[in-house]
């Protein structure tokens, strides 16, 4: 059994290089695009990836093959990478934070550890997708969508708003994550739409249906596909990497709202550039190289995410960004999270 | 070793005279071995300083959060899951020990290495796999569903946490409890047989008392892991106060008050540590000095619950989450996925562990020499100070490592060295119990014979007690080298930029839902563990 296991080894990832599977759209299309005229580009670019290496590991790739710049990437949770920056203070080696959710990018420039961004670079994206002062831009977007478990919950049954989860009938069916940098956003949104009261009304409603706690999107759906719960408050793209790995008979599917609720809020990953970066110029190319044509089709088709600029188009199966009326707010403001999380802690939440 | 020619039972194999020959609280330590014990107390309190300074940095209302009811049940929750957890790990772990040692059971070697390995399967792993498999709707109820079952009771909360904790850390106790079963001179059983006693009594009455410290020992490693633990009450839902620290890292970034808490859950470690160190010193010390194989135990009619008692435990510990890895690996073969089996990751993943489980064991060494030998209050204080953060959550030493190297020895922030030596210093309490029960039984007489023909003390402990501890240091090396090559936040924050271990693979995969993707390492960090373990049972036979 081990000399199978072996030989699959063998004629399988081959040299075992930590080069995810996945670097194959890049392979593929060889001609150096857009980005990196590579002057004045050298030495190394470290960045701080709170991301997968799965999802971004081929990008990562694609930028050191076009810079020649020797990119170092430290692959960990977004808040521990937060938290690590904070303690690092003034003798971080990162060069880039590239933050799975704009809180923690929000945590890091309030204390003063990021630089302001080009005026040309923040024009790219839309204005509700970047800091308003300025120094972090979002790259791709995640929609809030609810799942919903197919064997025991039809879609036409499900509420056409967040506020139909506070009814009684779905008392002990849901589960969700407060403690979650999106779900935390999507309060937020919550209250710059309809006003705190009615933000803490909500929360107290869905207390109220004794939803179960979980730590984050993905344990969310293993709990719904499970059955410990029948729908689930998450981000969209969870569930189509399910799909891509267990085939179609998943048990379990998205719900987007339709007409601009805030439980469709659209989320981002972000980056920023530290103040005290060794490399600014590098970095600030790897910010740039984030937003070109070529790596937002990848975000669109290899991390099921939205593209930010204009131009490229979102999966199919998704509904069109312009149609998600997302408020605009601010999505790493401390002080409205701040605010977020006392009225969470208010209804006995948090 | 002499027992005293009493006609009756209880048996006092514990003599006054072979305590103070342990530990003879009259003579002084010397002084390098003060100097040893001292500095890695320091080193092992470094964590503590840092959230001493956070805790005190804090702009927030420190006393207020901590006297918060929230705080109060996350504390009594911690407390409630540390005794259920001590429990269960030493209602399982104490009868395997004897079931895979002493008897006849069919398959003892297999049963010994099989109920050893959950103790590499990392927490969130475990916790995962039975989510997916005793689920309401998960697997079981899949099997379940011609019967009629539509959906299982919860298996979150307590029950889950406990559940899962105890099936990953009840090794500690089988370790702990099967070296000190190997130990024990068989002519105290066997006196006690011959002066006609039943055989459960003897057991009761006689080997029992001579295994709590061991007991205790593994016991308290495993009560500790359960106080430390994120990855399983996180998924299960249990408000411990490891997740309540998280908790504070991720909703708010606040620092100073996950430092607190974290202050908390040292008080509670201190406690606990200071308990099983009453126990252990109630219980005293034995010394054995015959090494020849105890009678075996026939099982006779006991025989089949035996099995079905170990069958039900490493069918639950073992064969759920490891099926479960499996079957993402073939769900996700199935789907087109590739199978990842990332050699070099494991290479450098037993490296680290192997490196940093022989400076875990050389560190043990002076703090086990003074618990052993030098009652004091400074060898108490020592080996207290070598437990205080072991149930810290990971991410805590992480942050603490990163805040004191960039400021005081940035050359070393992000290297190797400083990885493995904090791992080395992190998981010392593992390999500190079973050397300091071997002290205290081997005693210095031995040593002291060596000097009388003119060996020097260094000398004369390499080459006459050394020998004698072996099983105690390659049994907390292989615990060490276990709990390492499965640790996930250091891996992730303090290694060097680029560096991975299967545990960072395997999160990397599974923290983006990708299964079968994770399935590969897991698949390797499984086998480099079953290795481990066949290694280390057989230098225990080597030993006999």
């Amino acid at each position: 059994m081990l000399v199978a296991l072996l030989a699959i080894a063998a004629c399988g990832t081959g040299t075992g290089s930590a080069t995810p599977p996945s670097a194959t759209p890049f392979a593929a299309s060889s001609t150096p695009a857009t980005v990196a005229p590579s002057a004045g580009l050298s030495g190394t670019l470290t960045i701080y990836a709170g991301r997968s290496e799965e999802l971004v590991g081929p990008l990562m790739e694609r930028f050191r093959t076009q810079t020649g710049l020797d990119v170092k990437v430290n692959y960990a949770g977004t808040t521990d990478l937060a938290a690590t920056i904070l303690e690092e203070g003034e003798a971080s080696p990162a060069d880039v934070f590239f933050a799975q959710d704009a809180g923690a990018l929000g945590a890091v420039a309030a204390e003063g550890r990021l630089a302001q961004l080009p005026a040309e670079t923040l024009g790219k994206v839309d204005g509700r997708f970047a800091s308003d002062d300025g120094q972090w831009i979002g790259v791709s977007g995640r929609a809030r969508v609810v799942v919903y478990d197919t064997r025991t919950v039809a879609e036409a049954d499900l509420p056409a708003s967040i506020d139909g989860f506070t009814d009684p009938a779905w008392k002990g069916r849901i589960g969700w994550a407060p403690t979650n940098a999106s779900l935390q956003s999507f309060v937020t949104a919550y209250r710059v739409l309809k006003g705190d009261a009615a933000a803490k009304a909500w929360l107290e409603g869905i207390q109220a249906n004794e939803p179960k706690v979980y730590e984050g999107n993905d344990a969310i759906l293993a709990a719904v596909a499970a059955g410990e719960v029948e729908v689930g408050f998450t981000n969209h793209y969870y569930l189509m990497r399910q799909l891509i790995e267990q085939g179609d008979e998943f048990p379990v599917r998205n719900f987007f709202f339709p007409g601009g609720d805030a439980g469709s809020l659209v989320n981002v990953a972000g980056v920023g550039i530290l103040a005290t970066a060794p490399n600014p110029v590098a970095a600030q190319a790897f910010v740039d190289f984030l937003l070109t044509d070529e790596s937002q089709t990848y975000f669109a088709t290899e991390t099921n995410e939205y593209p930010l600029i204009d131009g490229i188009a979102a999966d199919d199966s998704l509904p069109a960004l312009t149609d998600i009326e997302s408020p605009d707010i601010d999505l790493s403001d401390l002080s409205d999270l701040g605010g977020t999380l006392r009225i969470m802690q208010e209804a006995g939440v948090l | 070793m002499s027992v005293d020619a009493r006609p009756r039972l209880p048996l006092r194999p514990f003599s006054r005279a072979a305590r103070a020959d342990a530990a003879d609280t009259s003579r002084r330590a010397p002084w390098p071995l003060v100097g040893a014990g001292l500095f890695i107390a320091f080193l092992a309190l470094l964590p503590l300083a840092y959230l001493v300074i956070r805790a005190l940095g804090s702009e927030s209302d420190v006393v207020g959060f901590l006297l918060r009811p929230r705080t109060v049940g996350a504390v009594a929750a911690t407390l409630a899951l540390g005794a259920l957890v001590g429990a269960g790990t030493v209602a399982l772990g104490v009868p395997i020990a004897w079931l895979t040692t002493r008897t006849d059971l069919p398959g003892k070697r297999a049963w010994a290495v099989l109920t050893l390995v959950p103790l590499a399967l990392p927490s969130y792993v475990v916790g995962f796999a039975f989510l997916a498999f005793f689920g309401p709707r998960g697997s079981l109820q899949g099997l379940l569903a011609p019967l009629g079952v539509e959906r299982l009771p919860s298996i979150g909360g307590l029950f889950g946490a406990v559940l899962v904790l105890t099936l990953v850390s009840f090794p500690y106790v089988a370790l702990a409890t099967r070296a000190a079963l190997l130990r024990l001179d068989p002519a105290v059983e066997e006196s006690a047989r011959l002066l006609g006693d039943r055989r459960m009594t003897v057991f009761r009455r006689v080997t029992l008392p001579v295994l709590v410290p061991a007991i205790a020992a593994g016991a308290l490693l495993a009560v500790l892991y359960a106080l430390s633990d994120f990855g399983a009450v996180s998924l299960l839902q249990f408000d411990s106060l490891s997740r309540a620290i998280y908790m504070q890292y991720g909703a708010s970034f606040d620092r100073s008050l996950a430092a607190a808490l974290a202050l908390v859950l040292v008080g509670l470690t201190v406690a606990i540590t200071w308990g099983e160190a009453r126990l252990r010193a109630r219980a005293g010390t034995y010394a054995a000095s015959t090494r020849r194989r105890p009678t075996v135990v026939r099982l006779g009619r006991w025989r089949w619950p035996s099995l079905a008692f170990l069958t039900l435990v490493v069918g639950l510990a073992l064969v759920v989450p490891v099926g479960t890895v499996g079957w993402w690996l073939v769900r996700g073969l199935a789907q087109g996925e590739p199978l990842r089996l990332v050699i070099d990751v494991a290479l450098d993943t037993f490296m680290v562990g192997a490196v940093a489980a022989v400076l875990a064991v050389i560190l043990s060494v002076p703090v086990a020499l003074l618990a052993a030998r030098y009652r004091s209050r400074r060898s108490h204080f020592v080996e207290s100070a070598a437990y205080a953060g072991y149930a810290l959550p990971g991410i805590v030493v992480a942050l603490a490592m990163v805040f004191l190297a960039t400021r005081t020895l940035p050359v070393l922030y992000q290297t190797l060295a400083l990885l493995v030596a904090v791992y080395a210093v992190r998981f010392m309490p593992q390999a500190l119990g079973g050397l300091r029960s071997s002290l205290g039984t081997a005693g210095p007489r031995l040593e002291e014979a060596g000097r009388t023909l003119g060996d020097g003390p260094v000398r004369a402990f390499a080459m006459l007690t050394v020998p004698y501890l072996r099983p105690a240091i390659v049994g907390g090396a292989a615990l060490v080298f276990l709990t390492v090559v499965k640790e996930l936040p250091l891996a992730l924050l303090l290694a060097p930029i680029g560096f991975e271990t299967l545990a960072t693979e395997i999160w990397d995969a599974a923290s983006s839902g990708f299964y079968a993707r994770a399935a590969g390492p897991a698949s390797l960090l499984l086998l480099v563990s079953i290795g481990t373990v066949a290694l280390l049972l057989r230098s225990e036979d080597r030993a006999r």
